[in-house]
């Protein structure tokens, strides 16, 4: 990989892209083996690629907020992975067309989409208003048609920004970024409620979207600082992206931890001190067998990036970064795991290699489609005026 | 007051600008003082890095104050609770842990901050109601549009005579010698 100091273009754009298809591709082939099989094996695939598929739709969906955040609050520590993020969040078209094998899979799914279950069932069937098939589909093409409006309006101002700067695309920025991030809070909370939640139809949390939020956005600062790492280490995001913007990155994951164990916390909480059956069933359903060793896990996960991310001089540390980062990322998907796969292995864990090749799969094509849209165009937004300013930012 | 038998508490010199001021402060850090410091109207950048000065230890003493109210919140709790009145509520276990989370971390979070405040406070020598600096004619700029630096008696380096030439060798006006 190599760049082009005054243009800020890379002129070599490497092996990346290719790699990443290749994976992608022959993850999502060696994932589809299920498709032929009995309907165990159909099942496990498709509880495989959703968990998959949220891990990487939440990197996304953070990447969103971070940069509906950075319009609304005109930060400017932020702008020299501006253009790296906006690069993440416009794999929204990508994932919307890897959604569609979920759509095959709703009935393997979903028990709430069996008309015989819900005969027999007085709370499905009260549910039926929401929870019905036609009705999932048109939110599913709704969150996409909004996700895919922001993402491609803020990218579109923001390349166009490149050729010059003009306030008017400041402006047009901000007016996507007020109301779409109220638009994106609903749309990511009903489309956790749709997507996870309604894997047992029979439970609720209203806490549940934040829950989700907070792990996505954990999820990107984690994935933003080992993404600008490696860059930097390849030489592309040399003396553009400092230890002064990773410290900043690593106080935002120190907040977002806080957060997350904090809202992780309450929904546990509101859960055991009420104690009414139909609730506490999900926490019990993750307390059987070996899953009480993932819930355990999930319980204490918060308080290694909390301990690592509080002092100054472990969040100006590259090895401490990178270990915390990767770190939340695992244990991300972890976090995914142990909402998806309870509802189908029941009395504990079993992983099944269709958890790797999903997760690569739709990985690698995730990264092939960053990778075409990064090396495309500048790595920094060049038409911002408080690029240099954001360049040269001290603490 | 300017009977040369009082004590002399040490000597302030006005500089034209922030800059000015920062490459002094600069100066007078490599000339080997120590007991000196800077007065501005507002916060100048890069002023630590010129004094070289050391991060405050308030973060270490706060969390060291935020484990300790923990521990006692925690405690608190199990005690009344669970052994000078052990009372069962709702059916749940005397020792339910979960329900000492709240309290434990809203307490925690009420003792680092007043921690913050008053230790920050002892940390800065405040409540002081007097200091030697106010006998200066302009010291009362530093709060609108004066930039000054005061070097006290206290510093081994510190000669009257001496340190005032220096600090006028570096750029300073208004030179003042303060008593007190």
């Amino acid at each position: 990989m190599e760049i082009n100091e005054k243009t800020y273009r890379l002129t070599d754009s490497g092996r990346f892209g290719k790699v990443a298809l290749i994976i992608g591709l022959a993850g999502l082939i060696l994932t589809s083996i299920g498709f032929f099989g009995d309907e165990e094996l159909r099942k496990q695939m498709y509880f495989s690629y959703l968990t998959s598929f949220f891990y990487w739709l939440t990197i996304v969906l953070g990447a969103m907020f971070f940069i509906l955040l950075h319009h609304l609050t005109n930060a400017t520590w932020s702008v020299v992975i501006r253009r790296l993020v906006e690069c993440i969040m416009v794999t929204i078209p990508l994932m919307a067309v890897l959604f569609i094998p979920i759509l095959f899979g709703m009935h393997d799914l979903y028990h709430w989409t069996h008309e015989d279950i819900v005969a027999s069932d007085a709370i499905l069937q009260g549910k039926s208003a929401y929870l019905n098939v036609t009705f999932f589909n048109i939110r599913a093409v709704f969150y996409f048609v909004i996700w895919g409006y922001i993402a491609g309006k803020l990218y579109k101002t923001s390349l166009n920004q490149d050729l010059g700067f003009q306030e008017s695309q400041v402006v047009t920025m901000r007016r996507v970024s007020a109301p779409g991030m109220i638009l994106f809070a609903l749309t990511l909370s009903f489309a956790s409620y749709d997507w996870l939640m309604s894997l047992n139809p029979h439970w609720f949390s209203t806490i549940f979207g934040v829950y989700i939020f907070a792990g996505s956005t954990l999820a990107i600062l984690a994935f933003v600082t080992v993404l600008s790492m490696y860059l930097s280490d390849k030489g592309v995001f040399k003396n553009i992206v400092t230890i002064e913007h990773f410290h900043d990155l690593g106080r935002l994951k120190l907040t977002f931890t806080i957060f997350w164990a904090y809202i992780a916390f309450s929904q546990y909480f509101l859960i055991w001190y009420a104690n009414i059956p139909e609730e506490s069933i999900w926490f019990l359903d993750r307390w059987v067998g070996s899953w009480k060793i993932v819930s355990v896990f999930i319980a204490f996960a918060f308080t290694i990036p909390f301990l690592t991310m509080m002092f100054r001089a472990s969040k100006r540390s590259h090895l401490v970064l990178v270990v915390t980062s990767v770190y939340l990322l695992i244990f991300h998907w972890v976090d995914m795991y142990w909402l998806v796969s309870p509802n189908l292995h029941e009395s504990g864990v079993v992983l099944s290699w269709f958890d790797l090749t999903a997760f690569l799969g739709i990985g690698g094509l995730f990264f092939w489609f960053f990778w075409r849209k990064f090396s495309a165009n500048a790595i920094v937004p060049v038409g911002e005026p408080r690029l240099q300013e954001s360049i040269n930012i001290v603490h | 007051m300017s009977d040369d038998s009082k004590k002399i508490h040490g000597v302030i010199a006005e500089f034209a600008n922030p800059g000015a001021l920062l490459g002094a402060a600069e100066k007078v850090r490599e000339a080997g003082y120590s007991k000196y410091d800077c007065h501005s109207p507002f916060p100048i950048h890069g002023m630590d890095a010129a004094m070289k000065l050391p991060r405050s230890p308030l973060a270490l003493i706060i969390a060291l104050v935020a484990f300790a109210a923990l521990g006692a919140i925690l405690f608190l709790q199990y005690w009344t609770n669970a052994v000078d009145y052990p009372f069962v509520i709702s059916g749940k276990p005397l020792v339910s842990y979960q329900a000492y989370a709240p309290v434990g971390f809203a307490f925690t979070v009420l003792a680092a901050g007043i921690g913050t405040f008053v230790i920050m406070l002892i940390l800065n020598g405040l409540p002081r109601l007097h200091n030697p600096l106010f006998f200066s004619e302009g010291i009362s700029k530093a709060t609108d549009d004066g930039f000054f630096i005061s070097i006290e008696h206290k510093d081994g380096k510190f000669d009257k005579n001496k340190t005032r030439n220096f600090l006028e060798s570096i750029g300073g006006n208004n030179i003042e010698l303060l008593q007190g």
